[in-house]
C-alpha cells in the first residue's frame, strides 16, 4: 500500500520542492529573524507580511514521541515512532525517526538528531531524521 | 454575561447507552432530545434555538421540526457542547431566543449513519502530520505526554492511576461501561497502544449522545426539575495539529478558557464542589488540573495519587467513570455535561452530598480547543 502522502498548496509549495532537493527549507520574519513552521506567507507571530524562505540547519533534538503499536498499513511494519522534533531554528515538527531501533531505550528525548530525505514520488520527499552523526 | 441569568431546565442522554446499532448519528441526537424535553416538559414547538456539533443545526431544527431564530453550528471537537452552552447563555440574555436546545449524538462504535475522519492531504494536518504515521487520537493526543513526564517527573504508574481512580467512581455509575475495579498492574498489563500508552490508559468507544435545553433564569423556577444555572463560561481554541502545541506540558486554550469561566464566575477554586475534565486519554485529568489551576505545574499526579479526586477526596474528579469508563462516543463533552448537571440537581448516581458548585472543562480535537462551564444550583 502507497505510503499516505502530502498535497501541497501554493503557500506549503516552496517547502515541498525544498525536500525534493534534499533541503530543508523554513520561513522567517525578515526583521525579526524569527523562524516559524508550518509554512504560510506571514509571520504568526507579528502578522508581517515581510517573511523568506532560508534553509535550515537540519539539527534537531527528540522532543515528544509515541511508539505506536495500532496497524497502519501504508507505513510498513509496527512498531515505529510517531516523532516531534524541535529544530535548531525553533519551532516544532512531526516526523519519524530513522537509522535508530524504534525503543524508548534508543529513543532518548533531548538526544541530537539531523534530517535525511526520503523519496517517496516524483514530487515528494518526507524529511525524517537520525541521530545526529557530527 | 450576568452571572447565574439562565439555568438549564432540561438535561437528558440517550435511552440507551454503550452499543446501540439500530439507531444512527441522527437519532441519537433525536432520542436525547426528545428525553431533554420530556425532563423539562417541553415540545419542539416550544424550541426557539439550536446548537449541536458533528451534524448540522439545519438537519437537528429540521429532522426535529423545530423552526428557530437562533442556530449555532460551532463544531471545534468534543468540548464543542461546552461553547454551546456559552453562546447560548449570551443569545438568551440578548434575547435572540428564548429556549435553546442543545444535542449531541454519535454512533462512535456501531458507525451507523456516522462520517469517516479523513483529512483532506492538502491540510495542515494532511501535509505535515499524517504522512508520519498518527493512526487517529490514540497516536496523536498522546504525542507531547513524554515531555510533559520528563519535566515532570511523571511515571507510566501515575498515568495507569487516573484510570484507576476513575474506575472506582464507575463502579457506582449502574449506566457505566465498565465497572469491575482495576489496579495499576492491570492498566500496566494492558494491551500496547502507542507506548506509553496502554489500552486502559484510552477512552471507550461506544454509542449515545446527550441533550440539554437552556433558558433565562426568571422562567426557569416554572419547570419541573430543580435549575441549574450558568455561573460563568470560557472557551479558547489553540492548533490543528497537536505537534504545533505553544507548550507541550500545558494547554493554552485550557488556561485561557478556564481562567475567563472562573472570572465570570467570580470564585475562587476553594469554592469548587466538583469537577469534570474531559478525559479522552489518562493525561487530560492532570493537565486539566494544573492548567485550570487548582494545583501547580507538576503538582496533579501527586493530588491523585493521594486520593484528592477519589472517592471521599477534597476535589470529586469524573464522578461519572469518564470517559475511560463511563463512555464516549467521540465527543465526550456533552457527558461531563449532564454529568454535572446530575450533581447540581442532587441525581447523580455517585452524588457529592451538598455540592453547589461544579465545573464542568472540555477539550476538542487534540488539544485543538477548550470549553469550560461553571454551574451553580444556587441563584
Amino acid at each position: 500500500m502507497a505510503r499516505i502522502l502530502p498535497e501541497p498548496t501554493p503557500e506549503t509549495q516552496h517547502f515541498w520542492d525544498g525536500a525534493r532537493n534534499g533541503e530543508l527549507l523554513l520561513q522567517r520574519n525578515k526583521a525579526t529573524g524569527q523562524a516559524y513552521f508550518p509554512p504560510r506567507p506571514f509571520d504568526p507571530n507579528t502578522g508581517s507580511r515581510d517573511v523568506e524562505v532560508f534553509k535550515a540547519s537540519g539539527k534537531a533534538v527528540l522532543w515528544s514521541y509515541v511508539i505506536n503499536h495500532r496497524p497502519r498499513p501504508d507505513m510498513g511494519t509496527e512498531p515505529y515512532a510517531i516523532a516531534v522534533v524541535k529544530l535548531e531554528e525553533g519551532p516544532t515538527m512531526m516526523t519519524n525517526i530513522v537509522g535508530c531501533p524504534q525503543t524508548p531505550e534508543a529513543l532518548v528525548l533531548d538526544m541530537p538528531l539531523e534530517v535525511v530525505f526520503e523519496k517517496f514520488s516524483d514530487t515528494i520527499s518526507l524529511p525524517f531524521f537520525q541521530p545526529a552523526k557530527s | 454575561m450576568q452571572k447565574n441569568s439562565v439555568a438549564v431546565v432540561g438535561a437528558a442522554e440517550t435511552t440507551k447507552m454503550g452499543k446501540i446499532p439500530d439507531v444512527s448519528v441522527i437519532g441519537l441526537h433525536a432520542d436525547a432530545a426528545l428525553n431533554a424535553m420530556a425532563d423539562a416538559g417541553l415540545t419542539p414547538a416550544d424550541i426557539d434555538g439550536v446548537a449541536t456539533a458533528g451534524i448540522s443545526p439545519v438537519e437537528l431544527a429540521h429532522y426535529l421540526g423545530i423552526k428557530p431564530t437562533y442556530a449555532d453550528g460551532t463544531s471545534v471537537g468534543g468540548c464543542s457542547f461546552m461553547l454551546h452552552v456559552r453562546h447560548a447563555a449570551a443569545a438568551i440574555a440578548a434575547g435572540h431566543a428564548k429556549t435553546i436546545l442543545i444535542t449531541h449524538g454519535e454512533s462512535g462504535r456501531s458507525r451507523v449513519g456516522a462520517g469517516g475522519f479523513a483529512r483532506a492531504p492538502s491540510s495542515l494536518m494532511g501535509q505535515f502530520e499524517m504522512p508520519f504515521g498518527p493512526v487517529g487520537p490514540p497516536t496523536m493526543f498522546t504525542v507531547p505526554v513524554l515531555r510533559y513526564m520528563k519535566t515532570y517527573g511523571v511515571t507510566e504508574e501515575d498515568l495507569a492511576n487516573v484510570a484507576v481512580i476513575q474506575r472506582e467512581w464507575a463502579a457506582k455509575n449502574p449506566r457505566a461501561s465498565f465497572k469491575d475495579p482495576i489496579t495499576v498492574d492491570d492498566v500496566l498489563n494492558s494491551p500496547m497502544i502507542a507506548w506509553p500508552y496502554r489500552m486502559l490508559m484510552c477512552c471507550l468507544v461506544t454509542d449515545g449522545g446527550g441533550a440539554l435545553i437552556l433558558t433565562s433564569a426568571d422562567r426557569a423556577k416554572d419547570f419541573p426539575n430543580k435549575p441549574v444555572y450558568v455561573l460563568g463560561t470560557g472557551e479558547s481554541v489553540e492548533t490543528p495539529m497537536v505537534s504545533q502545541m505553544y507548550d507541550f506540558t500545558s494547554s493554552t486554550a485550557f488556561k485561557i478558557s478556564g481562567a475567563k469561566a472562573f472570572d465570570e464566575a467570580g470564585i475562587k477554586h476553594s469554592d469548587v464542589d466538583h469537577l469534570m475534565i474531559y478525559d479522552a486519554f489518562a493525561h487530560l485529568p492532570l493537565y486539566g488540573l494544573e492548567d485550570l489551576g487548582f494545583v501547580k505545574p507538576g503538582e496533579a499526579k501527586d493530588f491523585i495519587r493521594e486520593r484528592n479526586t477519589a472517592i471521599g477526596g477534597k476535589l470529586p474528579v469524573n464522578t461519572n467513570g469518564g470517559g475511560l469508563s463511563y463512555m464516549h462516543s467521540g465527543m465526550y463533552g456533552m457527558y461531563a455535561l449532564q454529568e454535572s448537571v446530575r450533581q447540581m440537581r442532587g441525581t447523580a448516581a455517585a452524588q457529592i452530598e451538598g455540592a453547589k458548585i461544579s465545573v464542568a472543562h472540555g477539550v476538542g480535537g487534540m488539544f485543538a480547543s477548550s470549553g469550560t462551564v461553571i454551574f451553580t444550583n444556587e441563584k
